[in-house]
């Protein structure tokens, strides 16, 4: 029952904030933040709890198969803790900067996160798109109505970009159906039976494609991802940060989810060009974010590159990539979130996101300087903060099955470097052209800062809890490339014999 | 024949004798409130009296086929018809002249439809056809003291009559050729006629009904008129046309090619694979270029005409049951759509232009709140209706193996998505002009009991669909 509570209290928040608007225009953020601090509270139980022990499984639509199951194994709830985190963070954060139709605004953003969080907890196909197509609506309004300049043309693209493919998905979902179907006489979505389905080497070509276009827009991936600076500029801050923290981590758990299983041997075959991509988005997205003077859009290409890694580390799909893979999903929510948030509280103040206009803010907001600069540090991957360990596992991972693209992708760490540090210097550090003297982050604003953190921090120093949370599913995952290896290619064996680093080595049982 | 054979065609006594009511009323007294009662307890009457149609002993009753699959359509039409009767009651009351005639027209055209949709013999099929196309012809000109109605009434009237003629030709081609004129038995004949020379005079027949049927439907290549039809007619009038006159020949198609099976009988699958594709593609491109609300819906109905065939062309029991759940969602929609039209208009004054829509959500929250929720339920997104009927037209295709059309199918209706969230930003982003905070438009009682029932259906069957979908397959297979 958990599971379900977990959806439906953002959800019932979201509607009672929309609510209470008419009795008093102030409440909505109250309602929201109570709303999200139980789901958070919520979510941390369930991440003590052991494994497997609240699956739900009830018909909804049994003429067509359809049942509603919710489950969760460690990634599950990992990224549902996440989501409820953030969620909590983007409640908080938009707490001064909206004041248009406040009720509107937290019913949406909510009503997102109900959807982010039934795509992690789902098994049913069915289900899992249903809630896909759950946080677009929401997702397109929020940016749309509370957006910057050229929000209705941003928000138009990010929707039509994600339904094309998410519809694409929804034809090889029913393909999948049908050919489970045909293959074992039970017409089933369910996920856990559509597991065993054979299909011919063909037919797993197309079908993977489907799934993973949807994937890769929502990653995004090079060439998928022009939606992306667009959305991510012109959305509101709390906007910007489940864009960033949550939708597209959406896309990297479906493939960790569905493409890797359903589809092992079709994978095997389009490992190759699907780590080329990845590649080419980390240094690409990295390229682009040189270029960019408007701070959001620098911050959202860095997030192309940044997903870079996720896809090279899935499709590696060995057991350090694949941890560095989680680990980078986390730890890039909750740095490149704190990054939206401080920019977003910039612009409050300044109303510029312009980076030639920014400068030598430092003195006047020593506390926003030092939150951008440990974030920016985050964010080039300084040992000590948790993307550090994600990017170093993938490139790790990557090395075993193809040195050329783990040495290219290194290439990524460099000039992560030189975005991030020209993000310090430019914005908080050097002249003050315009002689901004902004007020320092506010109490609110600080304790934001202050839990993101702490917890980026901690997933720096002491991963090994993630690890340990994970280590079932991946190793289940790992279990189902096996039959389909080959040898010469993607080394199994060779994964036991190396060297793990410290924090997986140290795994408990 | 018995008396007890006649309770079976009681929806249609109860139909009949409300509209004979009604003109008697009108003639004794004018009373609008009177009249509008009046075709309401007639509609309610026929639907209480369905049951009768639906456990009728003998199935064939003159030329009509009555059975749970009549019946299930029969009360559709009902509804819907209802739902407008209510919306047009608020809109019709400003028009200052005669406006008892109206529900008589509505309570024939009603009429004609359900005989159209039981119909199992060209003769009350044609006699359905042209009872309902004629009160249509009045309806939209209703409000003749205003110019624009006229214009769409003529330009409904004349392809109207050319379709009808081709109809009449084709039957009579089909009749030379088979020698009778039963539905259903022609659609048992149906896998039997290929391309072949010895059919050729079967297949120009069918082929003009095609005509006939595709105009009522408005698909393209046939779909001229509606832009024009939907933009001109009064809005209650606009909502009617593009259901309950959409409705009625959706029930008949299917029946005609389920006995055989449409995917056997080549010459007709090839017509409506090219009617559907072409239909999706030009409905949605050609929706892209409006600005007039009734002219995007005008178009969209064409490509969500183009979707139903989709699902119909995979033949077999479950594209009855997709096509009829899919047309259900579809009602709700338009009739939510153009309810909202409805209440924000008058005779001779359609709320037509987008522009019109800007801001809604801040003068009238909740109509705007309506309207956009069923321009979801269009665009087919989750929680609303409009998502589980797409989903049940995919399942169709993708089961009858017809990936093109399926695909054209995802394609389009993603292209579609950007006029749906054209008139979402209208309701939601901009801020209306200074001249257009005017107060918010009310709606009576009756518009709001409509829009109400029917938001909570596109939800209901948007979340628990099992029940209808459970409903269907007993009734109409």
């Amino acid at each position: 029952m958990m599971l379900v509570w977990l959806i439906v209290i953002p959800a019932a928040g979201g509607l009672i904030s929309w609510m209470v608007e008419r009795i008093n225009p102030a409440w909505p953020k109250y309602a929201a933040l109570a709303a999200m601090a139980v789901d958070l509270i919520l979510a941390i139980v369930l991440a003590c709890k052991p494994a497997s022990s609240n699956a739900i499984a009830v018909p909804w639509i049994p003429q067509f198969g359809i049942a509603i199951i919710f489950s969760s194994d460690g990634l599950s709830r990992l990224l549902v803790l996440l989501t409820a985190f953030l969620g909590l963070m983007a409640v908080a954060s938009a707490w001064t900067e909206i004041d248009d139709r406040t009720g509107f605004f937290y019913f949406n953003l909510l009503l997102a996160l109900a959807g982010v969080t039934g795509v992690f907890l789902s098994l049913d196909l069915f289900l899992f798109y249903f809630f896909w197509e759950v946080m677009l609506i929401p997702m397109y309004l929020l940016i749309a109505i509370w957006g910057h300049e050229n929000r209705v043309y941003a928000s138009t693209k990010f929707f039509l970009f994600t339904q094309a493919s998410g519809l694409l998905m929804f034809v090889a979902i029913l393909a999948l159906y049908f050919l489970h179907g045909k293959s074992s006489g039970h017409y089933t979505f369910d996920y856990r039976l559509l597991l065993g389905t054979t299909l011919s080497p063909t037919a797993a070509l197309l079908l993977m494609s489907g799934f993973l276009l949807a994937f890769l827009v929502k990653l995004p991936a090079v060439p998928f991802h022009s939606w992306l600076p667009d959305a991510h500029t012109e959305a509101p801050t709390a906007g910007s940060l489940i864009l960033a923290g949550l939708l597209l981590k959406t896309g990297a758990y479906g493939i960790l989810r569905f493409v890797l299983p359903l589809f092992a041997s079709a994978v095997h075959h389009f490992a190759p060009i699907a780590m080329t991509l990845g590649v080419v988005s980390i240094l690409y997205g990295a390229l682009q974010a040189f270029g960019q003077t408007d701070l959001k859009r620098m911050i959202a290409y860095t997030s192309v590159s940044h997903m870079g890694f996720v896809l090279l580390g899935a499709f590696a799909w060995n057991r350090l990539a694949l941890y560095g893979v989680v680990m980078q999903l986390l730890c890039h929510g909750i740095s490149t979130g704190a990054l939206f948030i401080l920019v977003g509280g910039l612009q409050q103040r300044l109303h510029t996101r312009d980076i030639d206009r920014l400068g030598g803010l430092w003195s006047a907001m020593p506390r926003l300087g030092g939150a951008m600069m440990l974030f920016a540090m985050a964010s080039l991957g300084l040992p000590g903060l948790g993307n550090f360990i994600g990017e170093f596992l993938v490139l790790l991972g990557v090395f075993q099955v193809s040195p050329v693209l783990s040495v290219l992708a290194s290439i990524g760490l460099i000039t992560s470097c030189v975005y991030s540090v020209w993000i310090v210097q430019r914005t908080i550090q050097g002249k003050n052209p315009k002689g901004w003297k902004p007020p320092d982050l506010s109490a609110r604003e600080t304790s934001i800062m202050a839990a993101m953190i702490v917890l980026i921090v901690w997933l720096g120093l002491f991963p090994q809890p993630v690890f340990t949370a994970v280590r079932p599913s991946m190793e289940w995952l790992q279990q189902m490339s096996k039959p389909a290896i080959s040898p010469h290619r993607i080394s199994g064996p060779a994964v036991q014999s190396s060297m793990p680093p410290e924090a997986v080595r140290k795994e408990t049982p | 024949m018995t008396l007890t054979s006649l309770f079976t065609i009681a929806p249609l006594i109860c139909l009949g004798a409300a509209a004979v009511l009604v003109m008697l009323l009108t003639a004794v007294r004018r009373t609008y409130t009177g009249a509008a009662v009046l075709s309401l307890i007639g509609l309610a009457a026929a639907f209480a009296t369905l049951p009768l149609m639906a456990r009728a002993s003998s199935h064939q009753f003159f030329l009509l086929m009555l059975n749970g699959y009549s019946a299930f359509y029969a009360g559709l039409l009902l509804l819907a018809a209802a739902a407008c009767v209510l919306l047009s009651i608020s809109y019709v009351r400003k028009y200052r002249h005669n406006r008892e005639e109206f529900f008589i027209l509505m309570l024939l055209a009603t009429l004609g439809a359900i005989v159209l949709a039981a119909s199992n013999h060209f003769a009350t099929f044609f006699l359905g056809l042209e009872l309902l196309t004629v009160s249509l012809y009045a309806l939209i000109a209703y409000p003749h003291l205003h110019q624009g109605h006229i214009e769409a009434a003529i330009k409904y009237l004349v392809p109207a009559s050319v379709s009808s003629a081709f109809l009449l030709f084709g039957m009579a081609l089909i009749y030379s050729y088979s020698g009778h004129m039963e539905i259903e038995r022609i659609g048992r004949d149906l896998p039997a006629v290929q391309l072949h020379a010895g059919y050729r005079w079967m297949i120009a027949g069918l082929s003009m009904m095609v005509v006939g049927i595709g105009f009522k439907l408005a698909v393209a290549p046939f779909h001229l008129w509606a832009p024009d039809v939907y933009q001109g007619a009064p809005a209650p009038v606009t909502a009617f046309v593009s259901t309950v006159s959409k409705g009625a020949v959706v029930a008949l198609l299917l029946r005609l090619f389920t006995p055989g099976g449409i995917q056997t009988a080549t010459p007709m699958f090839i017509v409506f694979t090219i009617i559907a594709a072409v239909s999706m593609i030009a409905g949605n491109l050609l929706a892209l270029l409006q600005n007039n609300v009734k002219r995007i819906l005008a178009y969209s109905s064409i490509a969500h005409l183009g979707y139903i065939l989709v699902a119909f062309l995979a033949g077999g029991p479950r594209a009855i049951d997709s096509v009829t759940f899919y047309l259900i969602t579809y009602f709700i929609a338009n009739l939510g759509c153009f309810g909202v039209i409805t209440v924000l208009s008058s005779p001779g004054k359609e709320m037509e232009s987008i522009d019109d829509y800007r801001g809604l959500s801040r003068r009238n929250p909740w109509l705007a709140g309506v309207f956009a929720v069923m321009v979801l339920s269009l665009a087919g997104l989750p929680l609303t209706a409009g998502f589980i009927g797409k989903f049940t037209l995919a399942l169709a295709g993708v089961g009858a193996g017809l990936w093109t059309l399926v695909i054209i199918l995802v394609l389009t209706s993603t292209i579609g998505l950007y006029y749906y969230l054209r008139i979402l930003a209208a309701l939601f982003v901009g801020a209306p002009e200074p001249k257009d905070m005017r107060p918010a438009p009310s709606f009576s009682f009756p518009d709001g009991i409509v829009l109400a029932i029917l938001t909570f259906l596109l939800f209901w069957l948007g979340v628990m669909p099992a029940p209808i979908i459970a409903m269907i397959q007993t009734m109409v297979r």
